[in-house]
């Protein structure tokens, strides 16, 4: 068997990946904060004004990245849930509820400029679109994982309960997503539209496109941060944490 | 399969051994049920609308109610733990649980939905219908929430969690339910949502148990 070029594996120790997550996270930061940067100044000075909505339509550089993320995070937490029951790695546990407080904030946002931009635009703060349904449901999802974790003392089975939310709760998502779309459709209630949005400028597309990315790179910033402190917390009878420089003064 | 009956047997004697616990679910459904009228008003038209819904939500929190029993005694006596080192698979002897549960707690509500819709001016039909989507969908409540009550086993607070827990995952549960009332209330036929609620009736047997066996071993490590 050919060795592989980095072993992995090597990493699934909090001792080998709280040093790794402590070189990474300042490099995602910056990216972070260029591509933040780079995608305001985009939405704000350079992206034309819609002729529908007017300038009112520049909060979905914030709206739709943070609704992507919020999913894409769920989704992320979930395999490492899956990693964790499979191979029964402690840093997967770890990495999911280093997400999963980030994911809550993501779904909340979406939530919350969703409800910015509906007042103008539908002349109401709610409407019961599927998306919007959903996307509480799956913000409801998040604060069940949070608080099943912190509900349990032992870390260990914490993180193994909370596998098996995000499991099953990943299970869930598209099913819900689809029973709120039939749902809506029959009830006929608010007849809103968000798919048939006008064909997008290319550079409100862009600004959009940076956005996501630099939400994407914060939220790898922020979990690398947090799993870094869930480590030296659960860690902190180990030698190696009492060896480490920071721990020294 | 002997120990599927077994436990079946075991865990119905002992629910009627304590009646009690099985009727307050049951008042509690028929008490939310009928605070609706009260606090909305006793329009007819009003409350046929609204019928499938409300009976359909009170279902949902009387099953959720009653999930707090289905592993805590057998717990805290340490049968459960005995039930993990038995031959049999543990997902069998849950799925005996659950079932023991549902016919504890879903069954009763089902029999007793229709008569409730009276309250609310069901045509007959809408109550045969009703009927057999609580027929369809109380199965589903009991086996998602085994799920949950595994989880929060023993955790402080468990009650309030496991609602926060298996409340959204109910939801589709609900939708489809209360969904075939109403479509055949409008002339839309309920055929498609009672199929789909079948459907995940088959996918909740099959995945449940086992996910809930899981929950359970992590519960008793």
């Amino acid at each position: 068997m050919s060795q592989p070029l980095i072993n992995w594996f090597k990493f699934a120790s909090p001792a080998s990946f709280y040093p790794l997550a402590g070189k990474l996270w300042p490099w995602f930061a910056a990216l972070a904060t260029a591509f933040a940067a780079a995608g305001l100044w985009i939405s704000f000075f350079v992206a034309p004004t819609d002729f529908q909505q007017g300038e009112g339509y520049r909060i979905i550089f914030i709206h739709v990245p943070a609704s992507w993320m919020s999913m894409f995070i769920y989704c992320v937490m979930a395999f490492w849930s899956a990693i964790g029951i499979g191979f029964n790695t402690r840093l997967s546990g770890m990495m999911s509820s280093a997400l999963a407080p980030t994911g809550a904030l993501f779904a909340f946002l979406s939530l919350w400029t969703g409800a910015l931009w509906g007042k103008p635009m539908w002349g109401a703060w709610w409407v019961w679109d599927a998306r919007l349904t959903s996307e509480l449901i799956l913000l409801f999802l998040y604060l069940g994982y949070i608080a099943l974790t912190a509900a349990i003392d032992d870390p260990r089975r914490a993180d193994k309960a909370g596998a098996i939310v995000s499991l099953v709760g990943v299970i869930n998502v598209p099913i819900i997503y689809f029973s709120v779309k039939w749902w809506n459709t029959l009830h006929q209630g608010a007849s809103v539209s968000m798919t048939k949005a006008p064909t997008m400028a290319a550079t409100m597309l862009w600004g959009m496109l940076l956005m996501a990315l630099a939400f994407w790179m914060y939220s790898i910033a922020v979990a690398l941060y947090r799993v870094r402190a869930i480590i030296l917390e659960r860690e902190r009878h180990a030698t190696w944490v009492a060896e480490l420089p920071e721990m020294q003064r | 399969m002997n120990a599927f009956v077994a436990i079946l047997r075991r865990d119905l004697l002992l629910a009627m051994r304590r009646k009690s616990e099985m009727l307050t679910a049951l008042f509690f459904f028929m008490i939310v049920v009928s605070l609706f009228p009260l606090g909305i008003g006793p329009e007819t038209a009003l409350l046929r609308r609204i019928a499938p819904g409300v009976l359909w939500v009170a279902a949902l929190l009387a099953a959720m109610l009653s999930l707090n029993r289905l592993f805590a005694a057998d717990h805290q006596d340490g049968t459960l733990e005995q039930m993990t080192l038995s031959p049999t698979p543990l997902s069998l002897l849950v799925g005996g649980k659950v079932l023991a549960h549902w016919l504890t707690a879903g069954l009763p509500l089902v029999l007793l939905a229709p008569v409730l819709g009276l309250q609310f001016d069901l045509s007959s039909r809408a109550l045969g219908i009703l009927m057999l989507s609580l027929l369809l969908g109380t199965p589903l409540l009991s086996l998602i929430g085994a799920i949950g009550a595994a989880l929060t086993l023993g955790v402080r607070g468990g009650g309030v969690l496991l609602s926060l827990l298996v409340l959204p995952l109910y939801i589709p549960a609900l939708i489809f339910g209360a969904g075939a009332v109403e479509a055949d209330m409008a002339g839309l036929g309920a055929g498609g949502h009672l199929s789909l609620l079948g459907a995940l009736l088959a996918l909740g047997v099959f995945f449940a148990p086992w996910a809930a066996t899981a929950a359970l071993r992590i519960a008793l490590e």
